[in-house]
């Protein structure tokens, strides 16, 4: 029992991780279509500032906003200056040109950062928690309650604010959206800055238990995008459960299979899953005009 | 800023002087000597490091006058750890740059994929890599410096049988190094009477080893554990092997190279066991061993120059250069087939990496004393034997 | 695309002219290298261009292929001590029978699900080559004999270059005559409306499956002559980062265009060898000029300049 609630620990604390990324992937979907490669680079964006701001002598809490305005200033200028000179180029340009702005983004860190790994002091010590036998770190409750606190408050952004609705029906009927009188470029400009801001803030959180380098964005992008398809892609509670169980699959495929392939079991349920149904756990099937 | 936009226009405007001179440019009165290096990618914590240290002992040799009267050139590639791409480079600097000799290759994939263009020009080459395929069987013109997995395997088990641990766990990384390493110390295993009850392995990006670790912590009879990978993975196993309050020792490998170690580790690096190369410990080595001036100059240049610790991939690319540089003042020629003759005869050369004795049969030159076991101990190393 | 139908020995033309050409301008040995691995991702490009230019379909796992391709050169003559040209041909039935038996289920996902399955069937597979160190030797990777025929040794850049280029000119060839046989109709119906397609009679899934197969031909055959040039294969030519790199290829130089994967894989082969020159701003760059081209040639480089010089003379 311990070992299992051990090895629940690490797979949510992971699976966090790769929720808030797939999360990201799914806002920018969204409002535009665009499968945006460099969500991951945002993780790094976050954890990376944060080390060198504080570094540098910036407080933690300072250091925290610092790394999210960075974070939300690059998506910003992501959609201004790739994204929206692209518009209306085909899905799979606009992919091309976030794998292009992943690689940039990650050649630009190794330049003002380093290419060294970093790491942060936990916000609330190292000891660890024991529950039920199993050992948690503190800094596993904070990236779980963050990831709690983003899905709250983007729920609430978007059912409770005018700009979150006008999100809603850009995302719905983007045309549709524009005849109501919707600004659909600031619309997915502000995907671009919240998904910023919510890697940046997991990069943040994890920062003290997985350490960060320059380089960390690919492997995040991929995990997430793979959370996102199996959640379904476009649905933001899919995204989480599909990030959740990502996690757990590692988690448990490392604890009771085999740690060799225990990406493996993360793929193998995924495929399997797609199989039987095609749009992923929560998608909607689409049907194709012609 | 404006530093970063006066770089570009400054490479651009070499990059334009190239193509216009092309071939002009191969002065006769430089002696070129070529890398290829992960500076980016996988293995950039390797490759950055050797990259930099290359560069500033050429500038430095140079300044003093440079070999045999001549200036040292130095043409780097950035393989990213990519096999393919350092093949290419391996063509390029042989083809194009036409350098008499090569120091790089950071990991044991880039470097055998380089061997045989340069087995093929006659062109020596002194690999920065650890596993011991390199060298074994001996290729004419193929060396390296770092000391071999196999080796600190031994060293590992040796330190374990002075304190009677005889079963263990292992934990490796699936990278190159972890993968390499974890097969020599299967190997040698049995040599040392020690027998492994639970084999787990992470992936060179995991973030978090806790279920592995779990099941080691649940193996019955375990005296201690070891953890063969390098990068980011050590660290995270070191600090989750704290979180699970497993209270056997830990032993980590050569992988861990620098102070960055206990700093990402923190508390948790106490008490953790490793083999490591004297340049860890410079201050710490009494004033007679004939590495503390070595070691301590290199240190000392590398972090005032680099703002950076210092790690012992770094001290590879110092052994490396140097062993080069002397075999080609022996040589008194820039005829690479000389070189590498010289080369083959190092003999008491003190590096960072220990004392190399090379011969036809052993084109590393290091044997087991050119480890320190070492233990962590209020955030620093200190020699245990 | 019509000039393209009416005439399809054009473009092969073109390109064995440019293979030929090329060759008598080449300063060194390391020029015919370089042009080597721009053949043999050209190769690959071409092959995945059929799905995902005329098929519509993509594919993220790719690498794949190319890594079974690149590792059967390699393992099948050092444990069965068969002959490297049999273990390229036995590599590519191997990969066409893969596809063949994956392709089923997956190609019935669609875009962005077909994306991700095609992208854990390629992970799957690297992870499969990078773990079973006891038959590839693992992450440090394997050597491959040198390939004989008839007693020659094949060696040298140059020798290397014709063979390389050779067949990516037949690949070529194969291409452009299946665009135009009625198989080659019937997948661009495919692309255009795959309802449309099913309305008017074609077996969508059946021309869907026989596209996927040929295209892991196309990239184990690739993959099995980066094996035999280098004389040595790492798992990386299996992985993640070489399926998006070929996908890349692909889109940069242009969607349904086989001139265009050939200037795709040239732009990505080359681009990094000329990039070497701003040290460490090399991956900067690469970004900026990636996203540079997709922005100002949103088709790719070779339908937008096309669709650019037609429409000036017009």
């Amino acid at each position: 029992m311990a070992e299992f609630l051990q090895f629940c620990a690490s797979g949510l604390t992971v699976g966090a991780v790769y929720a808030l990324v797939a999360l990201g992937f799914t806002i920018i979907y969204n409002a535009s279509d665009v499968v945006n490669f460099a969500q991951g680079e945002f993780v790094m964006i976050g954890g990376m500032t944060t080390v060198f701001a504080t570094a540098a002598g910036v407080p933690l809490p300072a250091a925290v906003l610092i790394a999210i305005l960075a974070a939300m200033a690059i998506g910003l200028l992501l959609h201004r200056l790739a994204i929206e000179p692209a518009r209306g180029a085909s899905p799979v340009t606009l992919i091309i040109i976030t794998i292009g702005a992943s690689i940039f983004l990650r050649g630009l860190a190794q330049i003002v950062f380093d290419k060294q790994f970093h790491s942060l002091p936990s916000f609330s010590g190292d000891t660890p928690i024991n529950i039920g036998g199993a050992l948690v770190l503190p800094q596993s409750f904070w990236v779980l309650g963050g990831a709690l606190v983003i899905v709250i408050a983007l729920w609430a952004f978007f059912n409770r604010t005018v700009i979150g609705k006008a999100v809603l029906a850009t995302a719905a009927n983007r045309l549709a959206a524009r005849l109501v009188g919707i600004n659909t470029s600031f619309v997915i400009g502000l995907s671009f800055v919240l998904s910023a801001a919510i890697g940046a803030i997991a990069g943040i959180l994890v920062t003290p238990i997985t350490l960060t380098s320059y380089d960390i964005g690919t492997l995040l992008a991929l995990k997430g995008f793979a959370a996102a398809m199996l959640g379904g892609m476009g649905n933001p509670i899919g995204a989480i459960i599909g990030g959740l169980l990502v996690g757990l699959l590692e988690a448990f495929g490392a604890g009771y299979i085999s740690s060799t392939y225990k990406d493996a079991m993360a793929f193998i349920v995924i495929l399997a899953v797609l199989f039987v149904m095609p749009c992923g756990l929560l998608g909607r099937a689409s049907v194709e005009r012609v | 800023m404006a530093n970063f936009w006066n770089k570009i226009g400054r490479a651009a405007a070499t990059s334009v002087a190239v193509l216009a001179l092309g071939a002009a440019a191969h002065a006769a009165d430089t002696i070129k000597i070529g890398s290829s290096l992960s500076m980016t990618g996988p293995a950039s914590f390797l490759g950055d490091p050797e990259g930099k240290t290359l560069e500033m002992y050429v500038e430095e040799i140079n300044a003093n006058g440079g070999v045999n009267g001549k200036q040292l050139e130095l043409v780097v590639y950035d393989d990213a750890a990519d096999a393919n791409s350092a093949r290419t480079f391996a063509t390029r600097l042989v083809e194009d740059d036409e350098v008499i000799a090569v120091v790089g290759g950071s990991t044991t994939g880039a470097t055998m994929a380089m061997v045989p263009v340069f087995e093929d020009a006659g062109i020596p080459f002194i690999s920065l890599a650890g596993a011991v395929v390199i060298i074994d069987p001996v290729k004419e013109y193929v060396f390296k410096t770092p000391h071999t997995d196999r080796m600190a395997c031994e060293k590992i088990f040796e330190d374990m049988k002075k304190n009677d641990i005889s079963k263990i766990g292992m934990i490796s990384g699936t990278g190159g190094f972890g993968k390499s390493m974890r097969g020599q110390c299967m190997d040698v295993a049995g040599n040392y009477g020690i027998e492994i009850l639970a084999d787990e392995t992470y992936g060179p990006k995991d973030a978090d080893m806790t279920p592995q670790l779990t099941k080691i912590k649940g193996t019955h009879g375990i005296q201690a554990v070891v953890n063969p990978g390098f990068g980011q993975g050590p660290a995270i196993v070191t600090r989750n092997y704290r979180q699970l309050g497993i209270d056997v020792p830990l032993y980590q490998s050569h992988g861990v190279a620098s102070k960055s170690f206990i700093d990402l580790a923190g508390e948790a690096a106490e008490g953790v066991r490793l083999p490591a190369a004297a340049l860890l410990v410079a201050e710490k080595l009494p004033d007679d061993d004939p590495q503390k001036a070595v070691v301590t100059g290199y240190k000392t240049k590398y972090e005032e120059t680099t703002g950076e610790p210092v790690s012992t991939f770094g001290g590879h690319a110092y052994d490396g250069l140097m062993i080069l540089v002397e075999a080609m003042k022996r040589a008194g020629s820039e005829d690479p087939a000389a070189i590498r003759d010289e080369i083959e005869k190092t003999q008491g050369f003190i590096g960072t990496g220990g004392t190399v004795n090379m011969s036809a049969e052993d084109h590393l030159g290091l044997d087991l004393s050119a480890f320190k076991m070492l233990e962590i101990k209020d955030g620093d190393w200190t020699i245990v034997n | 695309m019509r000039k393209l139908m009416s005439n399809r020995l054009v473009v092969p033309a073109f390109l064995a002219l440019l293979v030929v050409a090329l060759a008598f301008v080449m300063p060194s040995n390391f020029y015919f290298r370089v042009a080597a691995l721009v053949w043999i991702s050209a190769l690959a490009v071409i092959g995945l261009n059929l799905l995902m230019g005329f098929a519509g379909q993509v594919s993220l796992g790719h690498a794949g292929f190319f890594g079974l391709g690149a590792y059967s050169v390699a393992i099948l003559p050092a444990q069965f001590g068969l002959h490297p040209v049999i273990a390229l041909i036995a590599g590519a039935a191997g990969c066409a029978l893969l596809a063949f038996v994956v392709g089923r289920p997956i190609l019935r996902l669609k875009g962005h699900y077909l994306a991700v399955a095609t992208l854990g069937f390629g992970i799957l597979v690297s992870m499969v080559i990078s773990n079973e160190a006891w038959l590839t030797g693992g992450p440090d990777g394997m050597p491959v004999s040198r390939l004989t025929l008839f007693g020659w040794r094949a060696r040298g850049a140059d020798t290397w270059y014709w063979i390389t280029g050779g067949l990516m000119v037949v690949g070529a060839l194969l291409a452009v005559n299946l665009v135009a046989s009625p198989t080659g109709r019937a997948l661009r119906a495919l692309h255009d409306s795959e309802v449309a397609a099913r309305v008017v009679g074609v077996d969508v899934a059946r021309y869907k499956l026989i596209v996927f197969v040929i295209s892991a031909i196309y990239a184990s055959v690739a993959g099995s002559a980066l094996a035999l040039v280098n004389g040595f294969i790492t798992p990386d030519a299996a992985g993640f980062l070489h399926s998006i790199q070929l996908v890349t290829m692909v889109v940069l130089g242009g969607m349904g265009s086989i001139l265009g994967s050939v200037v795709g894989a040239a732009v990505l082969v080359v681009l990094p060898q000329v990039l070497t020159v701003f040290h460490e701003y090399e991956h900067l760059m690469l970004g900026f000029m990636m996203m540079a081209f997709m922005i100002l040639l949103r088709s790719g480089i070779v339908p937008s300049l096309s669709t650019l010089i037609a429409g000036r003379r017009a």
